[in-house]
């Protein structure tokens, strides 16, 4: 595993940044975390990967297991709810390591003392049709009360477990390798914005938490071995994704700004708020390295399904400068920045 | 997917910026020298440059420099002091948002109003207006800084008559002088400016023909979308080619010969130039805007004993000895030349004032991903 040096003059405290999926929370879990990741042999994809899950063999398969915890203000949102996105949430981390069988999740609630109960009821309302759009049952789970104040409303955790007949990593990428994204970028993050702001935009800004595992077994099927990476963009966005992805495989990543899909509303809120799409989470997308011979396949199976209409490729892998984004703006290049953390907290 | 690409806008369109980099290509090979530079003084066009990845594209040979450009980084550290000085007498004191981490001797605006000071973030000068009528009997002093821009506002704001606990420590300055100050330095390279549109709005483009009677620098006044900026510079080594010493003035669709007369009025009613630091430049002749005489009842400084010697008890940060943020500003260094840059000086801990304001070349060249030369790369 790559180390990365410590940059910034270490605080004693824990900052919001800490959270927000950028380059403050990769440290933290590298300085903190990650001590004692090979205290034992791990036969497959451990914690020491930083994946998106972990891979452990059984057999000639893998069990993929992932874990998430999810707080969101507000709880519910346009395009979603904290209920609808603790399940995506975890199916799509699943997916991202290469799933091609769910098996279950676990969910575990962690409630303040005086919240509403009928708002509890549509949250799981809305965790009960996930699970039927992405075809897995919550298996076990836990509840928890704490006094007011002590958190803010709801958390809740959920674990996936699923079966993969090879592992997807997110660090495949080799030179020449091309990157896909399966839909507009920016929509998630963006409508939380929005909806925190109370921003008058026109058109719907929606997120677009989703649950992937049909899109995914699309590009599986059609892009088979030629499909060597694959994360999904959440907090810090698509720039912080292929940051880890390109670093992690030691390669570069050439992006072609006009080739990023961005929904018209996304668009204008980002214009008005100074934040880059690139940068926004997202909640229903994927980042695809596939070899350049199957990437107008797997391009062709993405677009047939009705979340993947709007994919694009948008990249390729170089090999210089290693660990590093170059924005193709059409007016000339530049580095797109590793975010240090999401331009605003809790969001997913 | 039915969002319109953003470079269909007008000013835009990549097309028309290869014919005019080409162009940029053909004429910096017919000057002949290596390098050209020439200098903006303006830090929305070096967002510009950096958010467009405009610099990637300019031939090997143009050196194009970001100058004193950016009104916060160019403030110094007395007058952050006299602001700081003012929060801990317990004044309220109102300022634009990016002010408050500028670095004076030993403490920022940030600093004091962490330890309880009454220091208010303000978009404009009306929210400043507007918090000191909600107080009528505390006094707040605005904390005035940037340019003409920025300055037309201040002296519009005290010439529609402010409340009477309301004054202005004006930090403001005028950037005209200092195009000579860059120009006359030793060993200065700079053979033409590109000016900033939108002070020229105000000033009119024929603020620049003494300068340019006086110095022989050409000077092309520009606009801030990717194609007016390329447009900009086309004409700018052109007029060095030929050895024309002109003003041009390429943002006709905002800027004229004249600029704003009544805007121009309020400002010389309200302020007269005095000479003064300018952090990391030089003692800038008339490059600062003060209060006149006749506004003195609203001149924080006149009104207020500032004391700012008590805040030099305590010792200077120790890295602020490495920091070239004054060598990047007058445009002899860039950031890349900087040890600290990146590593212990980022945006979320600034060391000097370059990374602190999103008009400073530190911060806008982190901003959009550091250093890395991509002329040479991919």
């Amino acid at each position: 595993m790559t180390k990365f040096p410590s940059l910034v003059p270490q605080n004693p405290r824990i900052a919001m940044r800490h959270g927000g999926g950028g380059r403050a929370m990769r440290m933290l879990i590298e300085d903190v975390f990650l001590r004692g990741a090979d205290d034992f042999a791990i036969d497959g994809v451990g914690l020491a990967a930083m994946d998106d899950g972990a891979a452990l063999r059984i057999g000639d398969r893998y069990l993929i297991v992932t874990t998430d915890s999810h707080v969101i203000h507000p709880l519910f949102f346009p395009g979603g709810d904290i209920g609808r996105l603790s399940i995506a949430g975890t199916v799509n981390d699943l997916c991202m390591m290469g799933a091609t069988q769910l098996l279950g999740l676990t969910c575990g609630v962690i409630i303040e003392e005086g919240f509403e109960r009928a708002v509890l009821e549509r949250v799981q309302e809305s965790m009960r049709a996930c699970c039927r759009e992405a075809g897995v049952p919550i298996v076990t789970g836990d509840t928890k009360v704490m006094g007011k104040g002590e958190l803010d409303g709801l958390v809740i955790n959920t674990s996936g477990f699923a079966l993969a007949p090879r592992v997807v990593r997110d660090a495949g990428l080799q030179v020449g390798d091309r990157v896909i994204v399966t839909g507009t970028v920016g929509d998630h993050g963006l409508a939380v914005m929005a909806a925190r702001n109370k921003l008058e935009l026109t058109g719907e800004l929606k997120s677009d938490v989703a649950p992937l595992f049909d899109l995914i077994q699309r590009a599986l099927e059609a892009g088979g071995d030629g499909v060597v990476a694959m994360k999904d963009p959440t907090r810090g966005g698509v720039a912080s994704a292929l940051h880890e992805m390109a670093g992690k495989a030691g390669v570069g990543v050439l992006l072609d700004e006009a080739a990023v899909p961005v929904s018209e509303p996304a668009r204008a809120a980002s214009e008005l708020l100074g934040i880059d799409p690139l940068h926004v989470a997202n909640e229903g997308k994927a980042l695809i390295g596939v070899r350049p011979a199957v990437a107008d396949a797997v391009l062709a199976a993405l677009r047939a399904h009705p979340l993947g209409r709007d994919a694009a490729i948008i990249g390729t892998a170089i090999a210089e400068p290693k660990g590093k984004l170059v924005l193709d703006t059409g007016f000339g290049r530049r580095l797109l920045a590793e975010p240090e953390g999401e331009p605003l907290p809790r969001i997913c | 997917m039915t969002a319109p690409s953003p470079h269909k806008l007008e000013f835009r369109d990549p097309l028309k910026a290869k014919k005019l980099t080409a162009r940029l290509d053909e004429l910096v090979a017919e000057v002949g020298r290596d390098p050209v530079s020439v200098m903006h003084v303006c830090g929305s066009h070096e967002q510009a440059i950096a958010r467009f990845g405009l610099r990637s594209a300019f031939p090997k040979a143009l050196d194009v420099v970001m100058g004193p450009g950016c009104p916060v980084c160019i403030t110094d550290v007395p007058e952050v002091d006299e602001a700081v000085a003012l929060a801990l007498q317990g004044v309220r004191v109102a300022t634009y948002g990016d002010m408050l981490r500028v670095p004076g001797t030993v403490k920022s605006l940030a600093d004091v109003r962490a330890d309880g000071a009454a220091v208010e973030i303000v978009y404009s000068i009306d929210q400043a207006l507007e918090l000191a009528r909600s107080e009528p009997s505390r006094e707040l002093v605005f904390f005035g800084t940037g340019f003409e821009t920025t300055a037309v506002a201040t002296a519009a704001a005290l010439l529609n008559g402010p409340p009477p606990n309301f004054s202005v420590l004006s930090a403001h300055k005028y950037i005209p002088p200092v195009m000579e100050i860059v120009t006359e330095m030793p060993g200065s390279r700079i053979e033409g400016f590109i000016a900033a549109g939108h002070a020229a709005t105000i000033t009119g483009s024929a603020v620049f023909e003494a300068f340019v009677r006086d110095h022989g620098v050409p000077v092309v006044v520009a606009g801030f979308e990717p194609l007016d900026i390329l447009a900009a510079l086309v004409r700018l080594v052109e007029l060095i080619r030929d050895g024309k010493r002109e003003v041009v003035n390429m943002f006709p669709r905002c800027v004229t010969r004249e600029g704003n007369r009544v805007a121009q009025e309020q400002l010389w009613k309200v302020f007269s130039p005095t000479g003064g630091r300018w952090r990391g430049i030089a003692h800038v002749p008339n490059g600062n805007l003060r209060l006149t005489d006749a506004w003195a009842s609203f001149d924080a400084r006149q009104r207020h004993r500032i004391d700012v010697s008590r805040l030099w008890d305590f010792a200077p940060p120790k890295l602020l000895g490495q920091c070239v943020c004054g060598e990047i500003m007058s445009g002899s260094k860039s950031p890349r030349d900087c040890a600290l840059f990146g590593k212990q000086c980022v945006p979320e801990n600034p060391v000097g004032a370059c990374m602190v304001s999103s008009e400073g070349t530190c911060r806008i060249w982190h901003q959009y991903g550091g250093h890395l030369d991509l002329r040479s790369v991919a």
